[in-house]
């Protein structure tokens, strides 16, 4: 109903301000209902619309462009760009390169958030059942771990698994092997540093959602005999399951874009084909082999999967929070 | 900040004592969280440590665990290095215009959504929770093409403008609770009393409203120190580079052999973070939860 209300509104603007056309006899039809149109919200939500259309918008549209032109190298020194249609994604999907990646990123993605969340919901059990000083000693390491920046945490793994004089290497006795360099043990890497990072946050939540369950829920089930295990599964699991989904899509969204670890661990480790994730293989496509067209394509294609993903996000998430 | 950690232990406390358990039972999950702490802590602690060594001493065979006497020499490599200065000052001014423009601009759009009722509200609120979900790695090629074509490549401006943009769903997510949380009605009697429209909101509201400016000015503080991708791409001249893109360059360029200068740096450039981490986390954690579970 409100909708009509402005269009009509700008509508009787125009017309006003034309002087003498035959649409000033409807003024005074218009007039009462003008009233009920607010500008105020709108005054205060432009900036915000502005920025984000500029700046995120705009650059949708964009990518969308790029993906249908054919953009390299002349075309970065002012060439015009040529409308080519699905080429570039049809080039994309039948390279077997991106399928390679884009397994890859998957699989990356799946073991990191199983990982994750396996992890936290134990450590959130864990601080549940630990006393009050001994839960201040773990949630300061883990507040630590939390709040480290991305690349620091990198650096900080990249040195511990240094070749030569990484104390990794020092306490497996295992001296000069190099991490980095064999695809598998390069994921074994980046699979450690996404999970430490990704812990914390995942734990803290768990915790605050455990917390919430009633103690005479937990010890009924006790006395009725049911086991740790059942407990967990009967009630900790299907009270917990709204934080649950969240934390679970939160995850799959950051594991499945992973970047700087990546990118860091591959300057170091000097191998890229094989160890290339979605997000490095189009920044990497775009910016190292100056195929901005087939890099935009990459990321749409990485861009229509992560809003499939949030679908299910949202849906969760709709659920639980009003709108 | 142990006060924040420490306010929340005292609920769990009673808890406890509700909850009466032996002793010995409570060895294992001791252990366990002896555990779970070192994991956390040691990379931090070991960043620390290696950046007060001295370069003989990184590269022992045997590594030393505890601290040891030191050496402030990496610290002075760092300040002395090509560029420190500059990055720092460059990251200092991105991360201040996008935390001040990211609360105003925010705070306009968390009143607008929270307070009205006009058409496109819904469509807004679900377009912010949507567009946190772009990832920002795909849009980074042609973010790049755009910022080229306005020439602001390699510019504080460009940079801050696209931080902005990505910081800004998510304080306007948050603030709109925080603008939502204060009862309309402490205006409204405000307003009756005489006070204009805009005086009762800047005397009542935004005082209510300022633990959420703060919690949401520091995670926009925080994404725009830390943020790497775009500052790679878009600040790619070495007296451009921002904190991030400098380190990894100082990495990049130490091929694994200065350990102490890339440790002093990392620390560094955490500690700022750290500190306000601290500070906010139980925000981060609550507002994320409050609604999941009560709702």
């Amino acid at each position: 109903m409100t909708s009509s209300l402005i269009d009509s509104d700008l509508e009787s603007k125009q017309q006003t301000e034309s002087e003498g056309s035959p649409g000033m006899e409807h003024v005074d039809g218009i007039i009462p209902r003008r009233r009920r149109v607010r500008p105020l919200p709108y005054t205060l939500l432009f900036p915000a619309v502005a920025v984000l259309g500029l700046m995120l918008g705009y650059p949708i549209v964009r990518l969308v462009t790029l993906s249908l032109q054919k953009f390299g190298l002349k075309q970065q020194f002012g060439a015009a760009a040529d409308w080519v249609g699905l080429k570039n994604f049809r080039t994309i999907l039948h390279d077997p390169e991106f399928w390679a990646v884009l397994r890859r990123t998957v699989v990356f993605c799946a073991v990191n958030v199983a990982l994750t969340m396996a992890l936290g919901m134990a450590v959130a059990l864990l601080l549940k059942r630990l006393g009050a000083k001994m839960r201040l000693l773990v949630s300061l390491g883990l507040m630590l771990a939390w709040s480290m920046p991305a690349l620091a945490s990198t650096v900080i793994w990249q040195w511990i698994f240094d070749t030569q004089y990484g104390i990794a290497n020092w306490a497996l006795g295992r001296q000069g092997e190099s991490w980095l360099s064999n695809p598998l043990t390069f994921y074994f890497v980046a699979t450690i540093i996404v999970v430490w990072m990704g812990i914390p946050f995942i734990a803290f939540t768990l915790y605050a959602g455990l917390t919430q369950i009633p103690e005479e829920m937990m010890e009924a089930a006790a006395i009725d005999g049911a086991r740790p295990w059942q407990r967990f599964r009967d009630i900790v699991v299907p009270v917990l399951k709204p934080i649950l989904l969240i934390l679970t899509s939160l995850s799959v969204l950051w594991d499945f874009r992973v970047f700087t670890q990546v990118y860091v661990l591959q300057r170091a480790g000097g191998i890229t084909r094989d160890t290339n994730l979605l997000g490095v293989y189009a920044y990497r496509t775009s910016f190292g082999g100056n195929h901005f067209d087939k890099g935009a394509a990459i990321a749409i294609i990485m861009v229509a999967i992560t809003v499939l993903m949030t679908m299910f996000y949202l849906r969760s998430m709709s659920r639980t929070e009003e709108l | 900040m142990t006060a924040v950690l420490q306010a929340r232990d005292v609920e769990s406390d009673t808890a406890i004592v509700a909850r009466p358990r032996r002793r010995r039972r409570n060895v294992v999950p001791n252990v366990l969280g002896a555990v779970v702490f070192l994991i956390a802590a040691f990379p931090v602690y070991w960043m620390v440590l290696t950046s007060f060594r001295r370069g003989a001493d990184i590269l022992k065979a045997e590594p030393e665990f505890v601290p040891q006497p030191g050496t402030l020499a990496n610290y002075r490599k760092v300040f002395k290095r090509d560029y420190f200065w500059t990055a720092v000052k460059n990251s200092l001014s991105v991360t201040l215009i996008v935390l001040f423009l990211a609360l105003f601009i925010a705070f306009l759009a968390a009143v607008a959504v929270s307070r009205f009722r006009f058409r496109g509200r819904r469509a807004f609120v679900i377009a912010i929770l949507i567009v946190q979900m772009v990832p920002a790695e795909a849009l980074i090629i042609s973010l790049f093409r755009v910022l080229d074509g306005w020439d602001l490549i390699n510019s504080i401006i460009g940079l801050s403008l696209t931080y902005l943009a990505f910081v800004l769903p998510f304080t306007i997510w948050t603030l709109r609770g925080f603008v939502a949380n204060v009862p309309k009605e402490l205006e409204e009697a405000a307003m009756t009393d005489g006070s204009s429209r805009f005086r009762a909101f800047m005397t009542i509201t935004l005082p209510l409203v300022a633990p959420g400016l703060v919690a949401t000015g520091v995670f926009a503080f925080i994404q725009a120190w830390n943020e790497f991708i775009f500052a790679l791409v878009i600040m790619n001249k070495p007296d451009k580079q921002t904190l991030p893109v400098w380190l990894q360059a100082f990495n990049e360029g130490a091929k694994g052999t200065d350990w102490g200068g890339v440790m002093a740096g990392s620390t560094l450039m955490a500690i700022p973070v750290v500190i306000f981490f601290l500070l906010v986390q139980r925000r981060v954690v609550g507002g994320l939860t409050a609604g999941a579970v009560k709702g």
